[in-house]
């Protein structure tokens, strides 16, 4: 197998390697290099500042903001997605009554529910983000259609429009596109416990609560894990800034009150025409997600590591 | 003596579905839970009421884009008084539907295509040779999984520009490709590590090169591998907005995702809705369509990457 092994390698990375390499690898060297000069990103001129972006960033109550609701993001939307997925999950697969031919099944129709479920995961963002901020309309919406017609009219929340509820709003669109995937995830590694865990179990008289805290979610840990880290990068990344840009006021506002660190970066660069503050902002975005991964990697930690 | 004798036969009776299936009651006593019954009326009405809250949008948008304006807003719920088409010849061509879904077929086709090659060229290198800057290669690519991409993008933008690729649809093509490689490289070497190495040595000792044993032995090999991060890359790539949205902002070149946002935004000043929800489920009956037919790959392509 050595014969012109060499070549035959060279010849099969250069063109991924290469395209890699200047469209992701480089720029990303790059936004650490900007971060630290006062490049605008309209004229070619730039000079080295040192830290004064960082320090800047530091003084700067958007970035501050942006910052926190990133960080609720990235800590509140995994664990409700995830405990919502988990417990739909363990409904649909081991949760059911016993019925013939299979001492563990999920509940009557939960072919339907997992194909029904799924379905935000296939549409784009964009569709998801632009269907519910028609519905979230305070005066011509369908939800404050809805909430009239069965006889709560009087509440007519502003919903996006009222700084302390926009952020919620946004991340229920969030949980309304995810749960579905990690329901099906959740279910192809449920799948795979071996059926004797549970009939044992059943056995000793555990009811569900135990079999599922005993069984089910110890073994389904790995899969628990990973789907942590994966909801957390999207939550902290392109999904957060989809959902944001397109459907709140400004887009992150009202008031500041849905903006999140994504979404600045891109202000930063293309409205206020900012490049190197943006890069900034960015670094502390890439910071913010390499500690999050560490620390569910390390939390998260138990007798076996497998990513 | 005799009565311990007795409950074995007894137990696995109870523990076994088809010796049990008679008797209700102690199906439901076996469970060990007293209560159950109400729990489980419970936990699957959650379970139909989430379904509601899944499926109920998406009903209620294809229903409004059948209507006409003035009855969106007065009757939100109720059935269009006849099958308004007209909003969906409207969106096709004067709101440019037809365009942006050419755009997203043209940048998606090829990308993917792309991707799948470059990707799996990569993989199958780093998965079956050894040499020196294997790992780091590999880590290279599979860290990017976990960069936040907003951070390159900015950079990437004049790099673009320098290069005459930005608002173009190649540039667009090349920059889905690369942020596609990471998750096909690590995804697609874990698949072709997988696969015996038995035939590919013989392929060799008969004769055949490196590169014609990749492309006649080893691709038709990982056929499963490449379908399942085939449908996660397209899915990914359809509806990809962050990227666009910064990097291709010229109108004539807007993809499908960018382009329902401009849509949207310029309903503001048209008040066309129904035309809006018409290209909204333009885009959204596809993609749901294929998913329907194609559910047991679709559901193994999304999942299997973080099954692995």
């Amino acid at each position: 197998m050595q014969h012109g092994k060499y070549r035959f390698i060279a010849g099969f990375l250069i063109v991924p390697l290469a395209l890699y390499a200047v469209f992701v690898i480089w720029p990303f060297v790059q936004a650490i290099y900007y971060s630290f000069t006062d490049w605008t990103g309209l004229s070619p001129d730039f000079a080295m500042v040192g830290f004064a972006n960082y320090s800047r960033m530091l003084g700067d109550d958007v970035f501050w903001k942006s910052l926190q609701h990133s960080v609720i993001f990235a800590l509140l939307l995994p664990l409700v997605t995830l405990g919502l997925a988990l417990f739909f999950a363990f409904m649909l697969n081991v949760g059911g009554r016993r019925r013939k031919g299979a001492a563990i099944t999920g509940v009557r129709g939960s072919g339907f529910y997992k194909i029904a479920y799924f379905f935000p995961q296939v549409l784009s963002i964009a569709i998801v983000a632009l269907l519910f901020q028609f519905a979230y309309n305070p005066n011509d919406g369908v939800i404050n259609g809805t909430l009239e017609s069965i006889g709560f009219g009087d509440v007519r929340p502003n919903w996006l429009g009222d700084p302390n509820l926009a952020l919620w709003c946004v991340m229920a669109v969030l949980l309304w596109s995810t749960v579905g995937f990690f329901v099906v995830l959740f279910s192809a590694g449920m799948a795979s416990i071996p059926k004797d865990f549970y009939e044992a179990a059943l056995l000793d008289g555990a009811n569900r609560f135990t079999t599922f805290f005993r069984i089910t979610l110890p073994l389904l840990w790995d899969t628990v894990q990973s789907g942590w880290v994966y909801m957390g990068i999207l939550a902290l990344g392109a999904e957060a800034f989809a959902v944001v840009q397109i459907m709140t006021v400004g887009p992150g506002g009202p008031d500041y009150s849905t903006s999140v660190l994504p979404l600045y970066v891109y202000q930063s660069a293309f409205r206020d025409a900012n490049a190197a503050y943006a890069t900034t902002i960015g670094v502390a975005l890439l910071i913010v997600t390499l500690l999050f991964a560490a620390v569910v990697m390390r939390l998260g930690r138990r007798e076996r590591l497998e990513y | 003596m005799k009565t311990t004798d007795t409950p074995p036969p007894l137990e696995p009776l109870e523990a076994r579905p088809q010796a049990a299936t008679t008797d209700p009651a102690k199906e439901e006593a076996a469970r060990g839970g007293e209560g159950g019954g109400v729990l489980n009326v419970f936990s699957h009405g959650i379970l139909i009421i989430w379904a509601i809250m899944v499926v109920l949008p998406l009903v209620w948008a294809v229903i409004t884009s059948f209507k006409d304006d003035s009855s969106i807003f007065s009757s939100p719920w109720s059935l269009p008084d006849r099958l308004h088409f007209e909003n969906w010849s409207r969106a096709w061509s004067q709101a440019h539907m037809s365009d942006y879904f050419g755009n997203t077929l043209i940048v998606v086709s090829c990308s993917l295509v792309g991707t799948l090659v470059l990707g799996s060229m990569a993989a199958y290198v780093l998965a079956r040779f050894e040499f020196p800057g294997n790992r780091l290669v590999y880590f290279l690519f599979v860290g990017g999984m976990s960069f936040p991409v907003m951070l390159a993008l900015v950079p990437l933008f004049y790099v673009l520009s320098n290069m005459s690729l930005l608002n173009t649809l190649p540039g667009l093509i090349l920059v889905y490709i690369a942020y596609s490689l990471p998750f096909t490289v690590f995804f697609l070497t874990s698949f072709f590590r997988t696969l015996p190495t038995s035939i590919a040595e013989a392929a060799f000792v008969d004769g055949a090169s490196h590169t014609r044993t990749f492309f006649q032995i080893m691709l038709p090999m990982a056929k499963p591998g490449l379908i399942s991060v085939g449908i996660f890359n397209f899915l990914g790539q359809w509806n990809q907005y962050m990227l666009p949205t910064v990097l291709n902002t010229d109108p004539d070149k807007k993809v499908l995702s960018q382009g329902l946002v401009e849509l949207a935004t310029s309903q503001g000043y048209k008040g066309d809705w129904s035309g809006l929800f018409a290209g909204l489920v333009m885009a959204m009956l596809p993609v749901l369509a294929a998913y329907i037919l194609f559910q047991r790959q679709v559901v193994q392509g999304l999942t299997a990457g973080a099954l692995k």
